[in-house]
């Protein structure tokens, strides 16, 4: 524990040139200004660090990411890697920004401890050792926040591929396009699913023009989807029913179970507008 | 794999079944399982804890919180010291039409959970352990 | 023991389901169901359960029963309201329920309820079929 405090009193009593020599360095490992971070925005967060990792080493705990006494500066650098994400730097530049403080560190710490050799050795690696943790902790954050993002622009794309429109009154629209998976299905039955629910339509369309293949599989989610559509009490039509498909499902002997098909989106459109009672005239001009 | 919690429920009676749906309910929440994962997991509980209580002369149900590093996942062991399942593969085939009570329980549970596990012989009482991960 | 109680709305039955029911409880509501339908005369019968976020394969066959056996009393039975995520598992359990009509809403289930009804009335002809079955609206 006197180990800590010996770098918790350098940083105390040089703090602000701490501060100013490890934005010197962070700037010259890009060769001067980085357009993607403003230089306010680094010096703010190069001061709440020092300050932060001063209140954590003055509490006198040892480094544990969970502890009350490192949560401060652990959550700090979390949002810290989560803003280098959005704002394009990698992995690596962002546990630089932890690395970088090593040198004038270390500088100081020869400074102040130049004349005892073992304190000074002590030192440098307790400092060298907590900072290669939480450039640790950085990049893992880092990787996490990626890993967020990829989930949730899949999760938008899925969304985006499927729309469910709604056609008129009661009538919904569903348009397949692409392969149809398992993952994909569910997510889009899911989302019809709730459609209809919050619009009160009792007509689906669901529309596989756009469906290459119909595999057993994808027969099977369609007929899913068919099963729970009707168990809300909503019915479905399955549109863009096109021969090849016809003569596939016939093949593997699915049991359409009484579901219309139709081989276009407006012969289903036509039908789902006469179930539902509405007559479509064109007056004579 | 990490054990993050666990603990026992008593599946003596039927109002058991209710606390064990809500208990799961309560844990599938708290792993923010979707809404539909969370339904198949309470759904599952509920078929195979009936079977526990009514089939298995009652039982317990323990219940383990697990990470595999990488997400979260519920465990559920269903265990009783009942008669045991004489045929297990006849069990397990879908019965609904039979009007059977156990068969339909266990191969529809079966589809709505991640993992699923039973042992079972005559004499020597009846384990399902079922599993379903974020 | 607590009853799900059953609403008297004209000729049809109401029971909305808002509870996680126990074993005992379901039993008692198709008792309680079928011995209301004989005793009104009762055509017609909804249920709601809208408020439902679980069914597992003895309530499904219970609703399944309820349905089966009103429809031998000659009331017609419709099932409302079912949510998404009910619908998704029970498909999955292997239950489609054949058999049981339902309807998206309370509203739309009145509706078939009451068509059903006047299609009855129609194919009755001249007979008044509330003098018929000794019931009073």
């Amino acid at each position: 524990m006197a180990q800590q405090s010996r770098t918790a009193a350098i940083l105390t009593k040089h703090r602000d040139d701490l501060n100013a020599e490890w934005m010197k360095s962070l700037q010259a490992a890009v060769g001067g200004k980085d357009s993607r971070i403003s230089e306010s925005q680094l010096k703010e967060q190069t001061a709440q660090f020092t300050a932060l990792l001063l209140a954590a080493l003055q509490a006198g705990e040892a480094f544990n990411a969970k502890s009350s006494e490192w949560k401060a500066i652990t959550h700090f650098l979390e949002e810290v890697s989560k803003s280098r994400v959005a704002q394009g730097f990698s992995s690596d530049e962002t546990a630089m920004f932890i690395f970088s403080f090593k040198k004038p560190l270390f500088a100081r710490l020869r400074q102040e401890l130049g004349k005892d050799a073992e304190a000074l050795a002590e030192e440098t690696w307790a400092a060298t050792d907590l900072l290669d943790r939480m450039g640790m902790l950085t990049v893992r954050a880092f990787q996490k926040t990626r890993e967020d993002v990829i989930n949730r622009q899949q999760m938008e794309m899925l969304e985006l591929s499927t729309p469910v429109v709604k056609l008129w009154d009661g009538v919904l629209a569903l348009p397949m396009i692409g392969t149809l998976d398992s993952a994909r299905t569910q997510i889009v039955m899911e989302s019809l699913l709730q459609r209809i629910v919050d619009t009160g339509s009792e007509l689906a369309i669901i529309d596989i023009t756009g469906v290459p293949t119909v595999d057993t599989l994808v027969a099977q989610h369609l007929l899913k989807t068919v099963t729970a559509i009707r168990l809300m009490g909503a019915d479905c039509i399955i549109s863009g029913v096109r021969p090849q498909i016809a003569q596939t499902i016939v093949h593997l002997g699915v049991d359409l179970q009484g579901v219309t098909t139709k081989a276009t989106l407006a012969d289903a459109l036509s039908l789902a507008l006469k179930r539902s009672g509405y007559v479509v005239s064109r007056p004579k001009v | 794999m990490a054990l993050l919690s666990s603990d026992d429920l008593p599946l003596r009676n039927e109002h058991d079944i209710v606390m064990v749906r809500q208990a799961v309910r309560k844990m599938t929440q708290q792993l923010t399982f979707s809404l539909v994962d969370q339904t198949k997991m309470v759904t599952a509980a509920s078929e195979l804890a009936r079977n526990t209580v009514v089939y298995g002369g009652g039982g317990i149900l323990t219940w383990e919180i697990h990470s595999d590093g990488l997400r979260k996942g519920l465990r559920l062991t269903f265990k009783d010291e009942g008669p045991g399942i004489p045929n297990l593969d006849l069990a397990m085939t879908d019965g609904w039409t039979s009007g059977g009570g156990m068969g339909m329980g266990l191969s529809g549970a079966k589809r709505l959970v991640n993992e699923f596990e039973i042992d079972s012989a005559p004499g020597a009482g009846t384990r399902v352990t079922i599993v379903r991960w974020k | 023991m607590d009853r799900i109680p059953i609403l008297q709305m004209g000729e049809f039955l109401l029971v909305t389901i808002q509870v996680d029911m126990h074993d005992q409880l379901a039993l008692a509501l198709q008792d309680d169901l079928t011995s209301k339908i004989e005793k009104s005369g009762a055509r017609g019968v909804l249920i709601d359960i809208s408020a439902l976020e679980m069914v597992d394969s003895f309530i499904g066959r219970l609703i399944a029963n309820i349905s089966g056996m009103s429809r031998i009393l000659d009331a017609q039975t419709v099932l409302v309201g079912m949510q998404p995520a009910v619908a998704i598992t029970l498909v999955e359990l292997g239950l489609s329920l054949t058999g049981v009509k339902t309807a998206l809403n309370v509203e739309r289930g009145m509706h078939f309820l009451r068509a059903a009804r006047a299609d009855d009335r129609r194919e009755a002809g001249g007979l008044s079929s509330e003098a018929a079955h000794g019931f009073t609206e």
